[in-house]
């Protein structure tokens, strides 16, 4: 039977401290999640990812931060997300009268107005979906920067995976812009903190989705 | 160098969750020694699933564009909007770039993937070796793109929050984007239930 095969590198390595860092996986196995094929696990440079050698997929990539700049992150984002969710996104003004929304006068608005399944997607996928993933991954990372695996470690973990679709921020960032454009065309429209600090955390949306959480399985200790 | 060996071949498995490769167990139900997860081959009655999903995430997108989203009252005018007569205001009074944000996330994506896993079902089901890596890489858009169709609830959602000045002016939700959600979900179910493995399966290529 052969051996399985390497996974095709998109950059060259670049440097040999860069490739012992991220040594930890090398030589074991990893199977594709697309296709099933099955490669072994080499060194990564920095900046590199390996895809499937048959389907494309991407199957690993390089680990830029460790868990101390993950937790560093994670705790930023719970600041922003506080700032998004007590300041209001955005102010109309109709003559000398004003009105303005917050994500939960929004999700509460929705109830009331008998759109109740919108309510609770929204609830969900902006609040308690996207709040929990950062209260998880703080708490797994508080640990993991000492290399332990937090008490339920495993049901986190899973958790964690099977959330990993169903936050939807960015979405309501573009939508926020939408509805200001649409409100201009009849009101007198005014940013809010609240639409910056949601700027803010799609950013930091988009830097967490570049890290492979199945780090964190290697990066911790076996014993539970 | 043959051709890369696939999972069964070499007599292991591995986990959705954390990714450890183990041996792949007799036992029909087994869960992942390290992280407890189930751990199946392959996602179970994936292609029943994903057509029962996606038909009926089709069916609730024909209400969710039939039926207006949201209503607008101003001094007493009342003017229902559709998700389609919401893109074209937008390209007329506001900016046709959003216009085209808003017509691709709701109008365009979800027709995409009505029509990729209509196609990656129909071809996986026939054994297919036509553009196997091609279609690869059209599940993934797929699966990338799904959850920007929300767009247009949160868009209805926050105006209605904001436009509150009663007689004046007032934004009100109406059913079609309750069926609009509804839909959105449903496509995300049915691809994430497709598993892709499975074109795989037939064909030996390389």
């Amino acid at each position: 039977m052969s051996t399985a095969q390497q996974g095709m590198a998109r950059r060259p390595p670049q440097s040999p401290a860069a490739q012992a860092q991220a040594c930890a996986t090398a030589g074991r196995l990893l199977v594709c999640e697309e296709c099933d094929t099955v490669h072994r696990c080499r060194p990564l440079a920095r900046g590199e990812e390996v895809r499937c050698v048959r389907c494309g997929a991407v199957l690993a990539r390089y680990r830029v931060l460790n868990a101390e700049g993950m937790l560093a992150l994670v705790l930023t984002a719970l600041i922003v997300f506080l700032i998004a969710n007590v300041w209001p996104v955005v102010t109309l003004g109709l003559g000398a009268r004003q009105s303005s929304a917050t994500l939960w006068g929004t999700i509460i608005m929705m109830w009331r107005q008998d759109a109740q399944v919108v309510a609770v997607l929204a609830a969900a996928t902006l609040f308690f979906f996207p709040l929990n993933k950062m209260l998880m991954l703080g708490w797994v990372l508080l640990f993991a920067r000492s290399r332990r695996r937090a008490p339920g470690f495993a049901f986190i973990m899973r958790t964690l995976y099977h959330l990993q679709p169903w936050t939807m921020t960015e979405v309501f960032v573009l939508g926020a812009m939408v509805s200001i454009v649409k409100a201009r065309a009849y009101f007198e429209v005014q940013p809010d903190p609240g639409i910056w600090a949601y700027g803010a955390l799609t950013f930091l949306i988009t830097v967490f989705s570049g890290i492979d959480l199945r780090t964190l399985w290697d990066m911790t200790e076996r014993k539970a | 160098m043959s051709r890369a060996p696939r999972a069964h071949e070499l007599g292991v498995i591995g986990c959705h969750v954390c990714g450890l490769v183990s041996h792949e167990p007799a036992a029909a139900e087994a869960s992942c020694p390290r992280c407890g997860s189930a751990l199946h081959r392959r996602k179970r009655d994936s292609i029943g699933r994903t057509w029962a999903l996606l038909l009926a995430a089709f069916m609730l997108y024909i209400p969710a564009n039939v039926l207006p989203i949201m209503r607008t009252v101003s001094l007493g005018d009342v003017d229902d909007n559709t998700i389609i007569s919401g893109v074209v205001e937008l390209w007329v009074k506001g900016s046709p770039s959003l216009a085209v944000i808003v017509f691709s996330a709701s109008i365009v994506v979800p027709m995409m993937k009505f029509l990729v896993l209509g196609t990656l079902l129909i071809t996986t089901q026939r054994g297919s070796t036509w553009a196997l890596r091609q279609r690869a890489k059209l599940y993934r858009a797929v699966e990338f793109i799904g959850y920007w169709s929300m767009l247009d609830v949160f868009v209805v959602a926050l105006l209605t929050a904001l436009v509150r000045f009663g007689f004046f002016s007032q934004v009100e939700p109406l059913p079609g984007v309750v069926f609009f959600g509804l839909t959105v979900i449903l496509t995300m179910f049915a691809s994430m239930s497709f598993d892709p493995r499975l074109m795989w399966d037939g064909p030996d290529d390389d």
